[in-house]
């Protein structure tokens, strides 16, 4: 059993009671709410009678069905305008604090928790959304939770977990160029499995980790789902400390200085154990790409398709599928794949340093005329900001289109899907059949920079081979 | 912290004699557009129903039945949470049947609706006693785990765990959890960020 981690420390902080079923009743201490798993969830409330217990601890967005080119109201998809017009009268009803439209700091929940300094070290996170993974870059325990669970949190401000075994993830050394936080995702998403995390939360940690901007760490945190780690955090460091000072929610003055401590305090000790470790070189770690349909089908961009053979049991039959359905052969080349549509955004890559990275890449360059490319901001402040820098004109004037924020093609629950087999090479974090809209589009996973490299070549492209522009 | 123990529960019954009975037929696939389950006992067996003049449902005989005695496989195909609300929205406290989708099942208990399994032949006495003498009372008895009328008293099975969360009356989570409110306001106050570090912790 793990000792003295960030994860105990914080669920031994947080336990409000032993339950009979076995579990923990554990406090939540930010809770994200949005249009899509909320609804039934304030209805149970109602008939119960019951109201927020801490609003001021409740945030409120909209970004799931958010059309990202027209947003003017009633939305064109009825359900899309019911389920945005049911949030709006929950959060007045019930007193919950709602980052509307007009704010100027809607977005993505997991792009505006961090970025508004709502999420902080040493938090309990829970948000109904697989991918609340994502706070832990904060260095604070974010996990996704079903309807049913933001039911519980909103009456109570709690939730009955189970324990989880801590898994430490070292990666050591240093990225070589052109290696970024989505290429390390991927790469220990490929060597663990997306079953390889079930249980456990992962730590990540090491010499590359240390190095790690924020919204890398994000990066990171945001796919241990994909690995099937519903938590997946990096202690809290100066980097933190540096990113969290002087956003909206952080506090200052001495509330700052007396946040300092409890934040340096929360961090993993020196002599925590853990459940299991880890070790992956930095250095080993090249550009990632998925072939199949789940992300555990990953390759290095200059490595061949792996043999089925490679595979046993039920995850050969996953890969013969998955080469099937992605109309790939094993031994091929991943890099020169024609590709139709190029996706930048969601909540794993829809942040300023992932639109300055794609941006580096296309400017002076032309998206390839066989290619449709969207890029989508996490947020309105990235949005602004973006533009601010220009970077909207980059992308503009290289053919691709700049769009409002939201969850956008990630998911297809608004306009933005693929359509029929297209295939897409997206910074996205799912590759599973149907998930970007059409029941036969194709998704290629990679960092923002293969993402920006294959719009302009038409096909998967190494953007290390990119020579640099303008 | 115990909340609502279901012990026993007495009342007519509605008797739906067939098998192989899916969720889409509980509670047809268009009513999963709605974002509350208010209501949704309008739902229940809605399709059927319309094209079904004499269904048991809307026989007057079984009017204010707080008990469904079912055939085999009740609740199949989807998983959606809409059957058994509809179903406990109507007033069916308590389902007997042959046996059923393990998904439906557990729906069922998260809401509090205990299913009891019994024999074929058990349950096709019950559908018809049910159908013959509508105005019959039977009891459930979760404890001993029987359902009789009169003096008939047929066994039936419960699964062990769910049995003893109903008596104990903790199948309710959310109730366990709001049982604890006051201590949530003590870790509450316990963590220094509840307050923005504006106060030292207690």
């Amino acid at each position: 059993m793990s000792k003295n981690t960030l994860y105990d420390k914080v669920w031994d902080s947080h336990t409000v009671a032993r339950l009979d079923s076995g579990q923990d009743q554990i406090f939540i201490g930010l809770h994200l709410i949005h249009e899509v798993t909320t609804p039934q969830a304030f209805g149970m409330l109602k008939e119960i009678g019951a109201g927020v217990a801490f609003p001021d601890r409740t945030m409120g967005t909209v970004d799931h069905i958010i059309p990202t080119l027209s947003q003017i109201r009633p939305y064109e998809d009825e359900q899309a305008e019911k389920m945005m017009a049911a949030l709006e009268q929950n959060v007045d009803e019930f007193g919950v604090r709602f980052l509307h439209l007009g704010s100027g700091k809607q977005g993505i929940v997991h792009v505006i928790g961090p970025e508004l300094g709502l999420s902080q070290p040493g938090m309990t996170i829970a948000c109904g959304d697989s991918h609340t993974s994502t706070h832990g870059a904060m260095g604070s325990l974010g996990f996704g939770i079903g309807t049913t669970e933001v039911g519980h949190v909103l009456a109570t401000q709690t939730l009955a977990l189970n324990r989880l075994k801590v898994k430490r993830i070292e990666v050591t050394g240093a990225l070589g160029p052109g290696v970024t936080p989505k290429d390390v995702t991927l790469r220990v998403i490929h060597d663990l499995g997306i079953k390889g995390g079930l249980g456990f939360a992962y730590e990540y940690g090491g010499d590359v980790f240390d190095a790690m901007s924020m919204e890398g760490r994000m990066t990171v945190c945001n796919m241990s789902i994909e690995g099937g780690a519903r938590i997946g955090y990096v202690n809290p460091d100066e980097t933190t400390f540096e990113y969290l000072e002087g956003r909206e929610f952080s506090p200052e003055g001495e509330a700052w200085e007396r946040g300092l401590a409890y934040w340096r305090e929360i961090a993993s000790g020196d002599d925590a154990e853990y459940d299991d470790v880890y070790e992956i070189a930095g250095e080993s770690i090249e550009p990632m790409v998925t072939w199949g349909i789940n992300p555990g089908h990953s390759v290095g961009i200059s490595q061949p398709l792996p043999e089925v053979d490679s595979f046993s049991g039920e995850d050969r039959k996953t890969a013969e599928h998955g080469y099937e359905f992605m109309d790939l052969k094993p031994g091929e080349a991943i890099s020169g794949t024609k590709v139709d549509v190029a996706f930048l955004g969601s909540c794993t890559n829809s942040r300023i340093s992932d639109l300055r990275e794609g941006a580096r890449l296309m400017k002076g360059n032309k998206v390839h005329p066989g290619v449709r490319m969207l890029v989508v901001p996490g947020s309105q402040q990235v949005k602004q900001q973006a533009e601010e820098e220009g970077l909207h004109e980059i992308f503009t004037e290289a053919g691709a289109e700049w769009r409002e924020a939201g969850c956008s093609m990630c998911l297809g629950m608004n306009p933005d899907q693929l359509v029929g087999a297209e295939r897409s090479i997206s910074s996205s974090n799912r590759n599973f059949i149907g998930r970007q809209g059409s029941p036969r589009g194709r998704t290629h996973l990679g960092s923002p920079a293969v993402v920006a490299s294959s719009a302009i070549a038409g096909c998967i492209a190494d953007p290390r081979e990119m020579g640099e522009s303008a | 912290m115990s909340t609502k123990r279901i012990e026993k529960i007495v009342g007519k019954a509605i008797p739906i004699p067939r098998d192989d009975i899916d969720t889409d037929r509980i509670t047809p696939a268009r009513f999963l557009k709605s974002i509350t389950f208010e209501g949704i006992e309008k739902a229940l067996f809605c399709d059927e129903r319309e094209n079904t003049p004499d269904h048991p449902v809307d026989n007057p005989a079984h009017k204010g039945a707080n008990m469904m005695f079912v055939g085999k496989n009740f609740g199949s195909g989807s998983s959606r949470e809409h059957a058994p609300q509809a179903l406990k929205r109507f007033g069916i406290e308590v389902l007997v049947g042959v046996s059923f989708a393990e998904i439906f099942a557990g729906n069922c208990f998260a809401i509090g609706v205990p299913l009891g399994v019994a024999s074929a032949d058990d349950v096709n006495e019950l559908i018809k006693q049910a159908q013959e003498e509508p105005e019959t009372r039977f009891t459930v008895d979760i404890r001993n785990a029987t359902v009789g009328y009169g003096d008939r008293v047929i066994p039936i099975d419960i699964q062990e765990t769910r049995k003893a969360a109903f008596l104990a009356g903790t199948w309710d989570m959310l109730a366990n959890l709001r049982a604890n409110l006051p201590q949530v306001e003590e870790v509450a106050q316990s963590l220094p960020y509840v307050t923005n570090f504006e106060s030292e912790a207690e």
